[in-house]
């Protein structure tokens, strides 16, 4: 049985009809084309598919879309404007916070929510924000180190 | 991994979800989906329909009234983690909810959700039997409040019946010259509690006046560690007394064992870290 939900991803509003059974990053990536959000395990360990629910992080591979009817949506396409990098994606460039890729958009929706709530982390506040993002590549040190430099420039701007 | 098909509504009043529930006995409520979302794609559950709590705005408040702290069940773990009244007088449930899997989950899950769900490994279950607190429940038929011990009646299996909600977690609030702690030794990919210790101790002239001691992930549900309560009731509050009183803190149990621990590593660990949650809330007795 199909529902129709209406919702405001990254600022555009969204009409669809779906079954409950759909999940929001299959929503996001099949119905609406957003495949910024990755899929890593589909099992709420990895956070490759993290976005925001009104303002909030979560694992999109664990909401179902029709939870988001009403609500306010951001994925990691709204993250740049017009071309230029945000800080925190300056940072992740700057000092090498990625190899492969495949969870920094994940990664980067963390870290906008940590330095929306604290816009001068330590390293261990840094590490326990992105507890539920897992990288296999970097090691985490550089992911530390793009968010230390993002905040500098973020604080400074 | 996609779940089967479920019909699914989201009433806006705990009278229309109760209406859903006692039409249909197949029916499932939806928190915070953290622990049922990832069930149902398994297909390890599968509802006829699901009943989304929300859209209820009443059950996500937190208030305080003739010494009772009232936590509605869809409180969030990352509400409660940030909640002013309940850092200043319960911090034991603060501490408790921090330590919640990640950021993600904590902004999802909910303190309802977690007490229906009954993991043996969850962190809620054994600060609520520190803290003595209440679950609230409500059918179509009337409430009723039943103490934590007696909702929680084994691994994911508590006294909910099918057709009832939980509405509220009630919390004493804390009297004066009590310290309270909860010490974990965590599984570090899913930051569930290999063993987690919930303390809650009173002091009277150095001696324990009241004890209270909840543990989780040892055994195949949260339990009260009688044992050692009584071990430390009446006693001198110093580390002598802690050290012995904890040897018995899983008396009794028959201690889980799993990839992460063996039956017998995991009893030590309780002994241990009971020892060290007695002691951090008896330093903050004083
Ligand atoms: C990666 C990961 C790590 C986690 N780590 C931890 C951890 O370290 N410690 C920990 O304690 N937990 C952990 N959890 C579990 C998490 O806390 C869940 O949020 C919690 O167990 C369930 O809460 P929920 O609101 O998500 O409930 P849901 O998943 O929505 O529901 C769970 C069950 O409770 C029932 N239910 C929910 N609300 C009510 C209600 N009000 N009345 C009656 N029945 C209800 C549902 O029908 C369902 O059966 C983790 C989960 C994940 C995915
Ligand atoms: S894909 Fe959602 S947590 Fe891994
Ligand atoms: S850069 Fe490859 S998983 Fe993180």
């Amino acid at each position: 049985m199909q529902r129709a939900i209406k919702v405001t991803v990254n600022g555009k509003e969204y009409e669809r009809e779906v079954e409950p059974r759909m999940l929001l990053v299959h929503f996001l990536r099949e119905e609406l084309g957003l495949t910024g959000t990755h899929i890593g395990c589909e099992t709420t360990v990895c956070g490759a598919c993290t976005v925001m629910l009104e303002g909030h992080t979560v694992k999109s591979c664990t909401v179902l879309a029709v939870q988001a009817n009403g609500k306010n949506l951001e994925t990691i396409e709204s993250v740049a404007s017009d071309g230029d990098l945000h800080p925190i994606q300056e940072g992740f460039w700057n000092e090498h916070g990625l190899q492969c890729g495949f969870c920094t958009p994940g990664m980067i929706m963390s870290v906008k929510q940590l330095l929306g709530d604290n816009p001068n982390p330590s390293r261990d506040e840094i590490r326990h924000a992105i507890e539920g993002n897992l990288c296999r590549c970097t090691g985490y040190q550089h992911i530390v180190k793009s968010v230390e430099s993002a905040a500098k420039a973020m604080v400074q701007e | 991994m996609i779940a089967a098909s479920f019909d699914y509504s989201a009433p806006e009043t705990l009278a229309d979800a109760l209406r859903v529930l006692s039409d249909d006995p197949e029916a499932k409520i939806l928190a915070g989906g953290q622990s049922l979302i990832p069930i149902m794609k398994l297909r390890l559950s599968i509802p006829s329909q699901v009943v989304d709590l929300g859209g209820i705005i009443d059950l996500h408040a937190i208030a305080e009234e003739e010494g009772i702290i009232r936590i509605g069940s869809m409180t969030t773990h990352e509400q409660v983690e940030h909640s002013e009244l309940l850092s200043e007088k319960c911090p034991l449930l603060v501490a408790a909810a921090s330590g919640i899997g990640d950021v993600q989950v904590r902004n999802r899950g909910t303190i309802g959700g977690s007490v229906a769900h009954a993991d043996p490994a969850a962190d809620y279950p054994a600060a609520l039997q520190a803290l003595d607190a209440k679950v609230k429940v409500v059918s179509s038929a009337g409430e009723k409040i039943i103490p934590i011990d007696e909702f929680i009646v084994d691994a994911l299996t508590t006294a909910l019946e099918p057709d009832e909600i939980i509405t509220e977690i009630h919390v004493p609030t804390e009297s004066t010259g009590i310290g309270t702690a909860y010490e974990t030794i965590v599984q570090p990919a899913s930051g569930y509690a290999i063993v987690g210790v919930a303390a809650r101790i009173g002091l009277s002239e150095g001696n324990i006046s009241f004890a209270r001691v909840g543990i989780t992930g040892v055994g195949s549900k949260a339990y009260r560690a009688l044992a050692v309560e009584k071990a430390l009731e009446g006693q001198p509050a110093k580390d002598d007394t802690y050290g012995i009183a904890s040897r018995v803190a899983a008396e009794g149990v028959e201690a889980l064992e799993d990839l992460h621990a063996s039956s017998e590593y995991r009893a030590h660990l309780a002994t241990v870290f009971t020892c060290r949650a007695i002691a951090a809330a008896a330093g903050r007795a004083q």
